[in-house]
């Protein structure tokens, strides 16, 4: 039953009214209706109605003026005209006004059931249009992204620069500096963001299964294969396409890319038809390529591709003054979220906060934002809130013995890891077992 | 007697009886066969050489049943409502009066061999169907529901005569059974 929908007959002849009114009540729908234009306009801006069924031919004002009155109170009504006295001028004028669709009575109830419907159908798209175009508008601006220092303000300026043209772009930076919301800001942007950009993390996929992502696969291309997929390059059609973790990438895979960047035609795997897409690329990559070209394990001609315009964006210890902003905004982020009234970051804790290093960079600012939200009371953020203790050996300049330095910086680097012992003897570059008897000898604990 | 089913039809009153059972299964209500004299040809409308179904309505409120709640009036006649090129049959919504009729679900109309049980069939459904309007039960979309809209005779011979799960807790909801 469509409860939910209204319609509104709009006839001279009651028995019109009546007769209609009577057949669109079984079906569900709110009915009203109105025998001439004044009451029709009442109506319309008394409440908003889905259908309004008109009839042309209406003592005072007929129907053609009325649609143009409705248009002024609703431009998105769905007007379906209806008239005793057809004639194939006023069926074209209505529809060159905007009309749904004319209809002549007496109608045949199956027409008239699936015009409805067709109807139904038609604004229900339009809604949704509608939302998905407002989903869109949320994309990341580029006032949303948080940043004052001299570096981020570059970093916005190389986006709006960009954003308009359809230039491969690549994004580099270390690990958490939010190399993806600037993809989606590059984006939302552009000329191509009412369609999807979708994103491919490069460096998460095997070889093989990579390439059935990328160029989709057809029904017993390979064991498992039990259906036809559409790979990523065709769902960003007309869109972008995201490649994180690009330097990832195995050789064959890059070979095959090159050749979708250049032709902008692919095959499915396992499959013979040749399709076109149309995307704009956006790669992001924490990996120093020009080494890797250099020692080949990744093409040169692809790099050259792929890093036609790039965007560096700086480690957050390198640009300490956007930790304020960033802190303030992750406060209000998880505030709002987990409903808590914690409005600030007392002057301690953001002290503590400027003075870290941030190794995990902006994503590890928001997780310890974010547990200090969780263990925190209002109404602000202390420091013994904060996931970590800044201590002296990661503040203060080390001085005194080569051993003092030494304990110290080993003491930061896991602290800075959550003493993950493979990551801190990775950075240290010593290996664990090392690691380990430094740790027994300096008699580090782990906090 | 609740509900009653006004014969003005060619069929006989015996080949109604198990349409009469079924009613009274489903609305849990008694069902008697009458007959009223109507006069159909003051419903009759010379242009468009069909009856008005509306009229045929009001000539049955004309004449008040008191002992009956429902009454479903069934002609031969092809029926129509000023708007629409034909109807299978109407009904007041939640009121007390419906008509149907066997004009359109003949397979003769269509150029077929009559088939009289697949027409009885048929003339089940949309009695029930109309019966169910004036219950205040509306169109269903569920598939087999006898509550789903039809608009031509194959969209009957797909439905069943009783309504859905749905649909029966709503009348029982709306009306409940007499104890």
């Amino acid at each position: 039953m469509s409860s939910r929908t209204s319609i509104l007959i709009v006839d001279d002849e009651k028995i019109v009214r009546d007769s209609l009114t009577k057949w669109f009540a079984e079906d569900g729908y709110a009915v009203g209706s109105a025998a001439d234009a004044n009451e029709a306009l009442r109506q319309m801006q008394a409440q908003r109605w889905d259908i309004i069924l008109l009839d042309i031919k209406m003592p005072g004002m007929d129907g053609m003026e009325l649609q143009v009155k409705i248009r002024e109170i609703d431009p998105q009504a769905t007007i379906i005209f209806i008239t005793a006295h057809a004639s194939v001028d006023t069926a074209v004028k209505a529809l060159k006004t905007g009309a749904f669709d004319y209809v002549t009575k007496p109608v045949d109830p199956d027409y008239l059931s699936h015009l409805i419907q067709n109807a139904i159908r038609q604004r229900a798209l339009l809604n949704e249009n509608i939302k998905l175009k407002e989903q869109i508008a949320e994309f990341p601006k580029l006032d949303e992204i948080i940043g004052e220092s001299p570096a981020i303000q570059k970093v916005f300026e190389l986006i709006h620069t960009v954003a308009k043209t359809d230039t491969t772009v690549m994004i580099r930076g270390e690990s958490g500096t939010g190399k993806e919301l600037i993809a989606r800001a590059i984006h939302g942007n552009s000329e191509r963001r009412y369609f999807p950009i979708v994103t491919i993390n490069c460096g998460a996929m095997p070889e093989g299964v990579l390439e059935s992502e990328l160029f989709g696969h057809e029904r017993g291309a390979f064991t498992g294969a039990q259906y036809r997929r559409k790979g990523k390059l065709e769902l960003a059609d007309q869109g972008t396409l995201f490649l994180d973790e690009v330097g990832n990438i195995d050789m064959k895979t890059q070979m095959d890319l090159l050749r979708v960047i250049e032709t902008k035609q692919f095959t499915r795997v396992g499959g013979n038809d040749v399709l076109k897409v149309d995307f704009r690329i956006i790669c992001a990559t924490n990996k120093d390529l020009e080494k890797a070209v250099h020692e080949g394990s990744f093409r040169e001609d692809l790099y050259y591709r792929l890093n036609v315009f790039s965007i560096f964006i700086p480690p957050l210890r390198e640009r300490k003054s956007d930790i304020p902003p960033l802190a303030n905004y992750f406060v209000g982020k998880y505030a709002r979220a987990m409903a808590k009234p914690i409005s600030s970051i007392s002057p301690e804790a953001m002290d503590v906060l400027v003075r870290y290093n941030w190794p995990g960079n902006v994503r590890e600012l928001e997780n310890a934002v974010e547990r200090a939200m969780v263990v925190g009371k209002p109404p602000a953020i202390l420091p013994e809130d904060l996931p970590f203790q800044l201590s002296d050996k990661n503040s203060r300049p080390h001085t005194g013995s080569l051993s003092a330095v030494e304990k110290a910086h080993i003491a930061s680097v896991l602290d800075q890891n959550n003493w993950n012992i493979s990551r801190s003897a990775e950075i240290l570059e010593i290996d664990r077992v090392t690691l380990y008897n430094k740790i027994h000898k300096y008699g580090l604990r782990k906090p | 007697m609740p509900i009653s089913i006004i014969n003005e039809s060619a069929l006989c009153d015996s080949d109604l009886r198990p349409t009469a059972r079924v009613l009274q299964e489903i609305f849990a209500q008694a069902v008697a066969i009458e007959r009223v004299d109507l006069n159909l040809q003051r419903a009759y409308d010379t242009s468009r050489r069909q009856h008005n179904s509306t009229a045929l309505l009001a000539q049955i409120l004309e004449h008040p049943n008191e002992h009956v709640q429902k009454r479903v009036v069934i002609v031969d006649v092809d029926l129509f409502i000023p708007v629409l090129t034909y109807v299978f049959g109407e009904a007041q919504l939640g009121g007390t009066a419906a008509i149907v009729s066997t004009h359109r679900l003949s397979n003769q109309y269509y150029g077929l061999p009559a088939d009289p049980q697949l027409l009885l069939q048929r003339l089940e459904k949309e009695i029930v169907h109309e019966a169910g309007h004036t219950f205040g039960l509306y169109h269903c979309r569920y598939f087999e529901c006898v509550m789903r809209s039809s608009t031509y005779v194959e969209e009957i011979d797909m439905k069943r005569a009783n309504p859905c799960a749905a649909c029966a807790a709503l009348l029982a909801e709306q009306h409940p059974a007499p104890r």
